[in-house]
């Protein structure tokens, strides 16, 4: 391994700083499709939210505020992890929309400070986005949560990004590698993981094989350890259960995430693709 | 030690006709030298492999055999070494087109790892060399003129202070007045800065008005590397144009089979 030196140290944080900078002036220039994308994820959230409505108004029994809660969580996260996979996809394919592809894949800054970079960003901005997110519709609904720990969803979820991020540092690479149809593809690997992971359900109702999937899934402990601190006011101890899976799938999910980008990019480079038209 | 030093690069990609897949040759045993503060012109057709020629030496490609350095390093196998003296000029400006020119050269420099204290000052003094109005530059690129986005491109180049720049058709599609001052700050900096340079252009009265040695590429090969004078007397030919058409058997203007990258 290269030793870093104070000076390489310094510029790479200067380069991470710069990633930041980005795409904060993207969203500033995007403004109104920022405001319109938010207005378009309060009314899909609503869709789901009121389900739980739905299903008393219709005959069913159940706790009709913790079960709107509960989807409510489903339907953040679902958002936040859509967030931090849509910025790290966006790592490659926006840049090859915009042309500035070969620009930023020539710069000296590490590949590691640059998904890294595009990761802190997702999670910062997803942070942002889907606060507002559970705000605007608890609020529309007079949800309250007395008994909620959100310190203690805040760190789980922390914690959760982690392995959010080494998962979308691996699709990230497939719009290099493919680039009709990688960034579909980052859609498709969000919507699996959310799928087997009780998003708006119970693990317990999936079948067998689907359950097991569940088990190596960062979502399913975010979800199951959020929902705990939020709608029972379960301690960080409590969640224990949910936090070193987590944990370890960090510690696993981002040095991983970063061999397959490194793979990916040598391929896209050896056969020509890192480059504006593909 | 020379600033760019190149030998047998080689470099085919494969292409897809229906079910089936060949392999198209982009570079072919080229090798040559630039020295430090050097500018040479690369001569060819669209697809004669100047673009591969670039894209191996900012570490974008990899090439199939042979070896490439910039100053001593190894373009495989120490590219942010590479990454960190060189920069480029493309014939597409390449920009975030709704982020203002301040904003598009305020990151770039940071990827770089100039402070904000630094490129704060440096921007503004960078845009105005190159001629870009100071009252533009809050507005979205693609608000502006072609001319000034490649003036801007410039700009993004220098602001690295590379000692390897990299010239690929910067002034293709600009309009007369554009060319000039594009090419007249290509000769300042050469003046003033400790910069190398390689352009790649298919317009031969550039070539001969920037560069102290001209080649020319065909097929990926390099057929003659000298000054334009000499590269006119190896051919016997009156002018570079008609150097090119004996070197070749083909004028400039004709394209090749579009490069694979």
């Amino acid at each position: 391994m290269r030793a870093i030196g104070g000076g390489e140290l310094r510029a790479q944080g200067i380069a991470l700083m710069g990633v930041l900078e980005r795409n904060s002036y993207l969203v500033k220039r995007y403004g109104w499709w920022e405001l319109a994308f938010f207005v378009w994820t309060v009314a899909n959230t609503l869709t789901i939210v009121f389900i739980a409505k739905g299903v008393e108004a219709t005959g069913g029994t159940l706790d009709v505020e913790r079960q709107t809660a509960s989807l409510l969580i489903g339907a953040v996260i679902w958002s936040y992890l859509g967030i931090v996979f849509e910025v790290l996809t966006e790592t490659v394919a926006w840049e090859r929309w915009e042309g500035t592809i070969e620009y930023t894949f020539m710069a000296p800054l590490a590949r590691s400070v640059h998904l890294g970079g595009m990761g802190a960003f997702g999670v910062l901005y997803g942070l942002l986005r889907t606060s507002a997110l559970f705000g605007v519709v608890a609020l529309f609904f007079g949800l309250r949560f007395p008994d909620a720990d959100f310190g203690a969803a805040l760190v789980v979820l922390a914690v959760a990004s982690v392995s959010f991020i080494g998962v979308g540092i691996v699709t990230a690479i497939l719009p290099l590698v493919s680039p009709e149809k990688g960034a579909q593809l980052g859609f498709i690997a969000q919507g699996m993981l959310l799928v087997v992971s009780g998003v708006y359900y119970p693990v317990e109702v999936m079948p067998g094989w689907m359950q097991a999937i569940a088990t190596i899934s960062p979502a399913t402990y975010a979800l199951h350890g959020i929902r705990a601190t939020v709608l029972d006011g379960a301690s960080l101890g409590a969640v224990w259960g949910d936090l070193w899976p987590l944990l370890l799938m960090g510690a696993i999910a981002i040095p991983a995430g970063l061999a397959v980008f490194r793979v990916g990019e040598a391929y896209a480079k050896r056969h020509g693709k890192l480059s504006r038209s593909g | 030690m020379p600033a760019v030093e190149v030998t047998e690069l080689s470099k085919q990609f494969v292409r897809r006709q229906g079910r089936r897949r060949m392999r198209v040759t982009a570079l072919e045993g080229v090798s040559f030298e630039v020295a430090r503060g050097e500018c040479v012109a690369v001569l060819g057709q669209n697809g004669s492999g100047k673009s591969t020629l670039v894209r191996v030496l900012s570490t974008l490609l990899l090439h199939d055999g042979g070896r490439a350095r910039v100053f001593g390093h190894d373009v495989a196998s120490d590219p942010r070494a590479v990454r960190r003296v060189v920069n480029r000029v493309s014939v597409e400006a390449s920009f975030f087109k709704r982020m203002s020119a301040t904003e598009n050269l305020s990151y770039a420099a940071r990827f770089y790892g100039l402070a904000p204290a630094h490129t704060r000052r440096r921007i503004p003094e960078i845009l105005g060399s190159v001629g870009f109005p100071p009252a533009r530059a809050k507005a979205p690129m693609e608000d502006l003129s072609r001319g000034m986005q490649q003036k801007v491109a410039l700009a993004r180049a220098l602001l690295t202070s590379p000692t390897l720049l990299l010239l690929d058709e910067p002034t293709t599609g600009l309009d007369p007045r554009s060319k000039r001052e594009v090419q007249d700050f290509v000769r300042t900096v050469r003046a003033t800065h400790d910069t190398t340079t390689l352009l790649c252009t298919h317009d031969m009265a550039e070539a001969e008005a920037l560069a102290d040695r001209v080649g020319i590429l065909d097929r990926g090969r390099l057929l003659a590397l000298d000054s334009a004078a000499a590269v006119r007397r190896r051919y016997d030919a009156p002018t570079l144009e008609d150097a090119f058409l004996a070197a070749t058997g083909r004028p400039l203007g004709e394209d090749e089979e579009q490069e694979a990258a």
